[in-house]
């Protein structure tokens, strides 16, 4: 990549400190954000892949401690003053949630909402503010955009209100959209064209930042995907070299595991055996290594860090591939 | 063939809905309107459609949860009434169903083998201690739980060995038919694949038939023999699995089917979705084809008449005045 990235983050780490001792949410996660990229972040609950971005954001509760860095354009996020981050967050970086209802303000009308993102930061006029308002309506595909600006949040359906979200979420015109499992509660239509919103905001160069854990979705938006597994990032790679190739075993038995319509052998699925570590339990080694087909010796002493390639980046002591390695 | 375990004929489910004002005439929600379906001892029947469609209303009335306002359903030829309890006692010991929300569904004052053992003791009358004991046992080490976990109770488990918990209690008493209503939606996909894997492995032992209720076109397609697409409550299009998904003969289902995103990313996405079931379920038109307002092939015939289920191919039947002339589905694509 030759753009500066947009957003670096280098060696997050994120702690829980619990009644139970410390839980480690996020562990040494490095990873860059080009202009107008869309990057997926895969992982399975519990993983950190939601953690690493609301830190970066700093939006995780007190009892979180965060280490490392992570810049946007520059400048650093991680203990930034709030009035710098409130700068930054929901203008230059915007979010979307898996529930739209908690994202809406159930007593005010669709139009006031749109318009007090643009007018509590002095960006518009009032006047303004409601033409950018009807405009993003119309560019997440809401028909009757005029009449959605009187409505009420509980008077749309659940995509409908999704698309709400996302058309709030660009009122700003936001250089970095984070959207965390936007489509996850909705049906299968409604998901479609949630994801043609968003592939059409990605067209307008936006860049973009897809947590899920849906592969299918990841396939059909994303330009690269990093896979996180029990806090850690184990691979990063090209959204087509994954999928053709994938490099960790974690990431190789992930795409094994989800059934796929095309497939017309019907049978066994293959599945992960066992199960990720439990928050809070210390794994010496690799996390992976007890429920891992290639596993090593080196692999329950040493952690693997994550090795550069040339495309690809990937944390393991026996990868399928050897990114570093390709010609 | 067999004589069926199961059958619905004609069913019909409503709801009432608040009157608009005292003295008006009641007005219904149509939940389910004239589903017919059969399920053969140890088949497997996968029921797909959108949230509102009444996938979760027809599980219900299978297990007589609520009441139907018309139609039957006959359970190994005798016909299931809520008036009837000791009838009802005799079928639910061999219709057991598992939920989407596994920690729901188990007790958290309980572990997680006297849930089990509660099964046993309602259905069975089984109370003697070792006899219990061995069956809890055998049964956890069945969905692939240490028996050692019998101690435990919910929140100690993880989602996945939870629904592998909720399976346990379903399944110790042997049933004929289980009912998964979107069993495997909340769980993470390398713990969904185990579960998917566990219940075909247990049908196959057993013997036992499931009615799989899923949102998942692909677990379905993975899963089940037999496919029931509902849409607003009406049966759309049914049929056995290949003849479904590699010929759909209903414009929805292959809207569905479309829509899913496939892990590929050489795959293109369709960029025309139909548009999405919009308001709620009731929005049902008062004339014609019931799919009408989202159908591309919507004219004046679907307007005025609303199309019944017809053989479109061996077993399989479609409600829909155009699947003649459907264009060819692609061969080979999903």
């Amino acid at each position: 990549m030759t753009a500066a990235p947009l957003l670096s983050i280098r060696d997050l780490s994120v702690d829980f400190v619990t009644p139970r001792g410390r839980v480690q949410a996020v562990r040494e996660a490095s990873l860059d954000v080009a202009p107008g990229e869309c990057l997926a972040v895969v992982g399975e609950s519990g993983s950190g892949k939601s953690q690493l971005f609301l830190a970066c954001l700093g939006l995780l509760a007190a009892r979180a401690a965060t280490r490392g860095s992570a810049r946007f354009q520059g400048q650093e996020l991680l203990g930034a003053s709030a009035a710098a981050l409130n700068a930054v967050r929901g203008t230059r970086i915007a979010m979307v949630f898996q529930d739209p209802m908690n994202a809406l303000t159930p007593h005010l009308s669709i139009g006031r909402q749109l318009g007090e993102v643009l007018l509590d930061r002095g960006l518009a006029s009032p006047l303004e503010a409601r033409e950018r308002g009807l405009a993003a309506l119309q560019g997440v595909g809401l028909a009757d955009a005029d009449s959605r600006l009187r409505q009420y949040p509980h008077e749309l359906s659940g995509g409908q209100r999704q698309r709400v979200a996302i058309a709030m979420a660009l009122m700003t015109r936001p250089e970095l959209l984070i959207a965390d499992e936007p489509t996850t509660a909705l049906d299968v239509t409604v998901q479609a064209q949630v994801l043609r919103v968003l592939r059409r905001a990605r067209r307008d160069g936006l860049a973009m930042v897809l947590i899920t854990h849906d592969l299918g979705v990841v396939a059909g938006i994303a330009d690269r995907v990093a896979i996180m597994y029990a806090g850690r990032i184990v691979e990063i790679a090209p959204v087509r070299e994954l999928f053709a190739a994938p490099a960790h075993p974690y990431a190789a038995a992930l795409l094994e595991a989800v059934p796929r319509l095309s497939e017309a052998s019907v049978g066994r699925l293959r599945s992960i055996e066992g199960q990720p570590p439990a928050p809070g339990e210390i794994v010496q080694g690799c996390a992976f290594a007890p429920r891992c087909a290639d596993v090593a010796e080196i692999c329950r002493r040493e952690v693997p860090s994550l090795r550069p390639g040339a495309t690809r980046a990937v944390a393991c002591h026996a990868p399928r591939i050897r990114p570093d390695l390709e010609s | 063939m067999s004589d069926p375990l199961l059958q619905v004929s004609g069913l019909g489910v409503r709801f009432p809905v608040r009157r608009r004002r005292l003295g008006a005439p009641p007005r219904w929600l149509t939940a389910l309107d004239d589903v017919h379906l059969e399920i053969a001892a140890g088949r497997s029947l996968g029921v797909v459609g959108e949230s509102g469609c009444g996938k979760s209303t027809l599980a219900r009335a299978i297990l007589a949860l609520v009441e139907p306002h018309a139609g039957e359903i006959r359970w190994r030829g005798a016909a299931v009434r809520r008036s009837d309890p000791a009838g009802l006692r005799r079928m639910r010991r061999e219709l057991q169903v598992v939920f989407q929300d596994p920690f729901g569904s188990l007790d958290p004052r309980m572990s997680i083998g006297e849930s089990v053992a509660e099964a046993l003791d309602a259905l069975e009358g089984l109370t003697e201690s070792a006899a219990v004991r061995s069956r809890v046992t055998a049964v956890l080490e069945e969905v692939g739980l240490d028996p050692s976990l019998a101690r435990r109770y919910p929140h100690e488990l993880s989602g996945g060995q939870c629904q592998r918990a909720a399976i346990a209690r379903a399944t110790v008493v042997r049933p004929r038919l289980l009912i998964c209503d979107e069993a495997v939606s909340a769980l993470d996909v390398s713990v969904q694949a185990q579960i998917v894997n566990l219940l075909s492995a247990l049908s196959a032992r057993h013997g036992m038939a499931l009615m799989f209720i899923s949102h998942n076109l692909a677990v379905v397609r993975h899963l089940c023999d037999e496919v029931l697409v509902l849409y607003l409550g009406h049966v759309i299009e049914r049929g056995p699995r290949e003849s479904v998904f590699s010929a759909p003969r209903h414009p929805y289902t292959r809207a569905l089917l479309a829509a899913v995103p496939e892990p590929d990313p050489a795959s293109v996405p369709a960029e025309e979705p139909i548009d999405a079931l919009a308001g709620r379920s009731g929005a049902a038109p008062a004339r014609g084809c019931i799919f009408q307002a989202r159908c591309p092939r919507a004219d004046a015939l679907c307007a005025s008449q609303s199309p019944s289920l017809v053989e479109a191919g061996p077993a399989h039947v479609t409600a829909c005045h155009h699947w003649p002339t459907l264009e060819a589905w692609p061969a080979g694509s999903r």
